[in-house]
């Protein structure tokens, strides 16, 4: 990221980004205040359960009288039944907030990221994104709701105790009243020991995760430089560490939560000697004093669990700070307004505004860099080209050589840094993605194809496809062999990625899904590198017929395939170093001839 | 080595886990048992200050407590000194914190040394099983064995059994205690304990199946995000970005729609759970209270049973949760038992270290893999020293053929032989074996680590000079250099991504660091261009001139060279010869050549 990027993230994070967070919450804001009061109210009802003891055992038991016995058990189940049916919608109310918040913020990143670019992508790897979409969002969702009914309901329960205790005996009360900063600060000085000591062992847990990983999926490498035991040492140093960081961890939670019983049992001494000697004294009745010792047995975990509570926010802060970045994150190819205006958006496109696209292309002194390159690595600077349409572009080039560059801005994965792409004679920037888009036919080295059948795969481009538009797609990349051979046919679950079928496989079904799209302008990225010789040699042919009366760009290794292109761009380093049809370019025995000597001594 | 994978019981894997860690296990289970016991003495200590003490009743205890209260100076002077009463209390309470630390330490120490043994038995087990188990296996599926499936059986060790265990000791406990009391009053305790134990079971068994589909939804949602995210380039540049938005929050809905229909579930468990528990608190206030007024026990008792009562609620809630998970830790077992019984590479006895830079023959070797044919009846030679080429399509068997070498396949028992210096390699020690032959694989993996520490995999320590001359072979120095970080690049799952070239090339370095007088390249070049290509391969020309030099490709210009051409095709060996001599029959090799000019 540089540092533009940087500045703004910051902007956009103030306030550790809830303010963001709070917007979205809007809607569920009655919903939040009734759920409030319903846990407080719960809260209130459960320090109510010991007085009705209290009751017991000074008039009936101390009394020696049966009286009221009915009456208080009638009480009591009222009381049971209603809150049980409290605590029901409390709790349905809590998850379901919690289920809608996940939702919506899984709705809103992912929505988000289908506007991004592609630099947007080029910074940040799937894994690192994935978990922005999948887990940091239901961080909040747990935090706005259960955490926060956590806090509630903890924070009602000690609030009416104190209330009960004061005004039952208020020198009582007082006393294990002072025994709250002590359990504050026992607390707060565990959690200040135990937050970093669990992110640690989270950490070393998703290393050794990495590690099994990396045993299995390389488990044939492993084998072939005869590492086993070099694997074996480094993986037991991780456990070994994760071990130590493990036992270290308990040993302090081990002793937290017996120092926390221990206070407990405090606040009961307490009450038993104090209190002992009021009920000697005949100043307060036995049942009082078992009402004490109720709520000093059972005051201490509700403030550990407010205190656990708070310092759990310290860890979601930063879930929070990372799906507000990723929600302010703008792309940098964006539709302005009056783009928007007249021909919609990616999502709700007004085709009925739309132009035809005939396919002439021009660079009008374009200059570009990648957003995420070097301030001066400039790729191309004050390039002039014009493509009209139906013309075959070959692009070729060492490898990294960044031959893909030209196609990048034709499909505006990225916006020239300076000057423009006019298509059809317009900027580029005057109409929306989508309509370009739509009308774009990409082939990838390394071809995608999405879980599903090979139909749904092949219709992604136009999903009204007929199966005779399929099978003549099919058949012009020579792939229906591979998909008649099946007994699904074209219902053939491709698997997750397409991983049922080999790369060459999946690169002639995504070449036959470009052709299905029917675009007007076709690019084809080293398409066919994992096709053997034999099939290459018959899509070779095919790929003549395709790009008749298309605008196409043929990004190619060898260099025979592309002698009949129009125009021909020979790059090196990044940089476009020359340009024209072959015969120009031997004639001008210059870097394109270099590379065509070489390959034709090889063969 | 063989066996270490025995595991025929359930038990029996969980003991080979535990080895080491029992003693510990068994102590702090004695610590949970006297923490339970801890526990059930505090209610006496009550019940004893309110009746003796503040009542003036007398509360019955063991004759020996009487003369501890007789020697502290008799109830009357307990009573004008409250505070012993607190200190004794104190007393107990820090003999709680003890034994409640001890228990909970120890616990975790014996947890945490069986899972990192299990982690490593596991780990040591899994590289070394056959490559066609990794096959037949999919790598999401063992990591899930390895990570989640031991924290189960963790859990049950951790949790569920000491939580039972826990249990069971503070029920009979509580149970002795509270008949001693009042045995009616018990009756009345325990008459609704079966009850709300079953209803928690039955309700977690029921509830254990919609989990699991909420489960599968979410791995559905998951990889629904994965493919969008590395199928991004695609989803632009067909621009269907609303199709996808569509199809995620459709799906999204459903999964929410089928978690609100289990959180139902729960809560109203929860309600029931709730419910139980204080209807039988209220069974206890009144029931206790009636017996009061009729004197069968004293106020001090009332206020003890009431105590025990509150104590056992929560474990006995929990205790159907327990059982119905713990049947999960059966299944759990079982899928990790079924990966250490998978038998593991290894050698016959007797195994020999023959010298390696010897000819190398294939006799008669056929392979069958997953019911189809993949190498048919192949025989050739190799000299030491020769290179050797082989060509073929995709599907050929020309890499089966170097694996069967390598040993990362076993041929069929009758599919002939295959022999080094007239050794049959079955005979040679798989690692001997393997340590002698360097093989570029044809998707190569780099481990998480720097680009040094992968090129210098094979030894002990990086020796740079060594590192970067491997790497100047593989074309690759000039490119490690432009890296900001250069050799100390950061590679592999947590580190940057390299191209396929640069992968490919960095396992070129690596091989070269093995030094071995057999070096493979399994189409090791087919993602770098042409021109790097035949510069890597002048460099290893003129690398020693015994070296036997077996490489695979597709491309003609890359084989023909070769002092010795093997054409595959179908499994079949159809040619072989120079190129000189294949270019001029007609036939595979020709029309391939012929094609690429």
């Amino acid at each position: 990221m540089n540092s533009s990027n940087n500045e703004q993230t910051k902007k956009h994070t103030r306030w550790y980004g809830i303010p963001l967070i709070a917007g979205y919450l809007k809607v569920y804001r009655r919903r939040m205040i009734f759920m409030i009061a319903l846990g407080a109210l719960s809260s209130a009802l459960d320090s109510l359960y010991p007085l009705f003891n209290k009751y017991v055992i000074n008039h009936n038991v101390g009394e020696m009288t049966l009286d009221t016995l009915p009456i208080v058990t009638v009480l009591y189940l009222a009381i049971l039944l209603f809150h049980s049916f409290e605590n029901y919608f409390t709790c349905l109310l809590c998850s379901k907030l919690e289920l809608n918040v996940n939702r919506d913020f899984r709705n809103a990143t992912f929505n988000h990221l289908q506007t991004l670019s592609f630099s947007y992508f080029n910074q940040n790897n799937v894994g690192y994104v994935h978990a922005r979409v999948m887990s940091d969002s239901g961080k909040i969702g747990e935090l706005v709701s259960w955490r926060m009914m956590d806090f509630v309901w903890n924070s009602a329960y000690i609030i009416s105790v104190i209330v009960v205790m004061f005004l039952t005996n208020f020198r009582l009360g007082l006393m294990i009243f002072l025994l709250f900063p002590v359990a504050v600060v026992v607390t707060w000085l565990f959690q200040h020991k135990l937050v970093p000591l669990n992110r640690k062992v989270r950490e070393l847990n998703s290393t050794i995760t990495g590690d099994f990983n990396e045993g299995i999926t390389g488990a044939g490498s492993v084998k072939a430089l005869n590492a086993e035991a070099h694997m074996e040492d480094a993986f037991k140093k991780d456990t070994f560490s994760m071990k130590r960081a493990s036992i270290n961890t308990a040993h302090h939670a081990a002793l937290y939560s017996a120092t926390v019983t221990l206070l407990s049992s405090v606040a009961l001494a307490i009450v038993l000697w104090k209190g002992g000697n009021l009920t000697l004294q005949g100043v307060m009745l036995i049942g009082t004093l078992s009402v004490f010792m109720s709520y000093a047995m059972g005051i201490i975990e509700p403030i550990q669990s407010i205190i656990n509570t708070l310092t759990s926010l310290v860890t979601i802060q930063v879930n929070i700070e990372r799906i507000t970045t990723l929600l302010n994150t703008e792309s940098d190819v964006a539709d302005t307004p009056e783009v928007i205006e007249k021909y919609g958006d990616a999502f709700e496109p007004r085709y009925e505004n739309w132009e035809e696209l005939k396919g002439d292309i021009e660079f009008d002194d374009v200059t570009f860099r990648y957003p995420d390159g070097g301030e001066d690595e400039y790729v191309l600077e004050h390039f002039n080209l014009k493509i009209p349409h139906g013309m075959n572009v070959a692009i070729v080039g060492e490898t990294g050589a960044g031959k893909s560059t030209l196609v990048n801005l034709v499909c505006r994965f990225f916006e020239p840094t300076q000057g423009r792409l006019l298509i059809d004679g317009r900027d580029a920037r005057e109409r929306s993605q989508l309509w370009l888009h739509h009308h774009i036919g990409y082939v990838l080295q390394t071809p995608h194809l999405f879980t599903g059948t090979i139909r749904e795969n092949l219709c992604y481009g136009k999903p009204d496809a007929t199966d005779d538009e399929i099978w003549e797609a099919l058949a012009l990349v020579s792939a229906d062999d591979i998909v008649r051979r099946t007994e699904e046919g074209l219902d053939l679950e491709v698997g997750e990625g397409g991983g049922k079928l080999s790369t060459g496989e999946r690169q002639l079904i995504s070449f036959a899904r470009a052709i299905i799209a029917d675009p007007r302008i076709l690019v084809l990225d080293e398409a066919t590198s994992s096709i053997d010789t034999i099939t290459e040699k018959r899509i070779q042919d095919a790929i003549k017929t395709v790009t008749e009366g298309r605008t196409s760009f043929v990004i190619a290794h060898r260099l025979s395939t592309i002698t009949d292109a129009d125009i021909i761009l020979a790059v090196k380093d990044g940089r476009i170093v020359e340009q024209g049809t072959h015969t120009e370019l031997m004639d001008k025995k210059g870097y394109y001839y270099e590379l065509v000597k070489q390959q034709n001594a090889e063969y | 080595m063989n066996s270490k994978t025995d595991y025929p019981t359930r038990a029996s894997l969980l003991l080979g886990f535990l080895k080491g860690s029992k003693l510990i296990f068994f102590i702090s289970m004695c610590f949970a048992a006297m923490c339970a016991a801890l526990d059930l003495f505090m209610p006496k200590i009550i019940a004893f200050t309110v009746d003796s003490i503040l009542i003036g009743s007398s509360y019955e205890i063991p004759a020996i407590l009487d003369k501890l209260i007789a020697f502290a100076g008799g109830i009357a002077y307990i009573r004008d000194h409250m505070y012993l009463i607190a200190i004794l209390i104190c007393v107990v309470a820090l003999l709680r914190m003890l034994t409640s630390y001890l228990f909970k330490f120890l616990n975790s120490v014996s947890e945490e040394r069986l899972v990192c043994r299990a982690r490593d038995t596991l780990y040591a087990h899994i590289i070394r099983l056959p490559m066609s188990w990794h096959n037949a296996n999919r790598t999401g599926d063992i990591i899930q064995r390895c990570t989640s499936d031991l924290d189960t059986l963790r859990n049950f060790l951790a949790e569920q059994v000491t939580n039972l265990v826990r249990t069971v000791i503070l029920i009979t406990l509580a149970i002795i205690f509270m008949l001693r009391v009042n045995v009616t009053l018990t009756l009345v305790a325990l008459a609704l304990l079966p009850i709300i134990v079953g209803y928690s079971l039955y309700f977690h068994v029921k509830i254990g199946a919609s989990f699991e589909h909420v489960d599968e939804m979410e791995g559905r949602l998951s990889a629904m995000v994965q493919e969008n995210l590395t199928g991004v380039r695609v989803v632009r540049a067909f621009g269907r970005e609303a199709y996808e938005r569509e199809h995620f929050c459709d799906y999204n809905e459903k999964y929410m729609n089928t978690w609100i229909g289990l959180m139902k579930l729960l809560s109203s468990f929860w309600a029931t759970g709730d419910f139980t528990g204080g209807f039988q608190a209220l069974l206890i206030v009144v029931i206790g209270a009636v017996l009061c007024v009729k004197g069968n026990i004293s106020a001090g008792e009332y206020i003890e049973f009431i105590s025990y009562n509150a104590m056992l609620t929560w474990p006995v809630r929990a205790l159907g949760r327990v059982v119905a998970d713990m049947s999960k830790a059966g299944i759990s077992i079982d899928r990790i038992r079924y990966i250490m019984n998978s038998p593991e590479e290894s050698d016959d006895p007797g195994a020999q270290t023959p010298p390696m830079n010897k000819d190398i023959v294939f006799e008669h070797v056929s392979f069958r893999y997953e019911e189809s044919d993949v190498l048919n009846d192949v025989s050739f030679t190799i000299q030491p020293g020769e290179t050797v080429g082989i060509l073929g399509g995709t599907g050929s068997g020309k890499s089966t053929l170097m694996h069967l070498l390598d040993r990362l396949y076993e041929p069929d028992k009758d599919g002939g032989r295959i022999t080094i210096g007239g050794i049959d390699i079955r005979k040679i020690d798989r690692a001997w074996l393997r340590r002698n032959i360097g093989i570029v694989l044809q998707e190569p993996y780099l481990f998480s680590g720097t680009i040094a520490e992968n090129i210098a995999i094979t030894r002990d320590e990086v020796n740079m000079e060594e590192v970067r001359a491997a790497a100047r072979i593989a074309a690759l120095d000039e490119t490690v250099s432009k890296f900001n970080k250069g050799y100390d690049t950061y590679v592999g799952e947590r580190g940057v991504t390299l191209s396929g070239g640069q992968k490919q090339r960095t396992a070129i370095a690596q091989m070269i660091m093995k030094d071995a007088p057999i070096m493979i390249f399994d189409d090791s070049l087919s993602a770098v261009d042409s021109q790097t290509d035949a510069m890597i391969r002048s460099e290893l020309a003129s690398l020693s001139s015994d070296t036997t030099k077996i490489i695979i490709s597709h491309r003609i210009s890359t084989l023909m060279h070769a002092d010795h051409i093997i054409v595959m095709d179908h499994g079949n060996l159809v040619q072989q010869g120079t190129h000189e001599e294949l270019s001029e029959v007609s036939g595979l090799y020709r029309k391939i050549y012929e094609l690429q000019q």
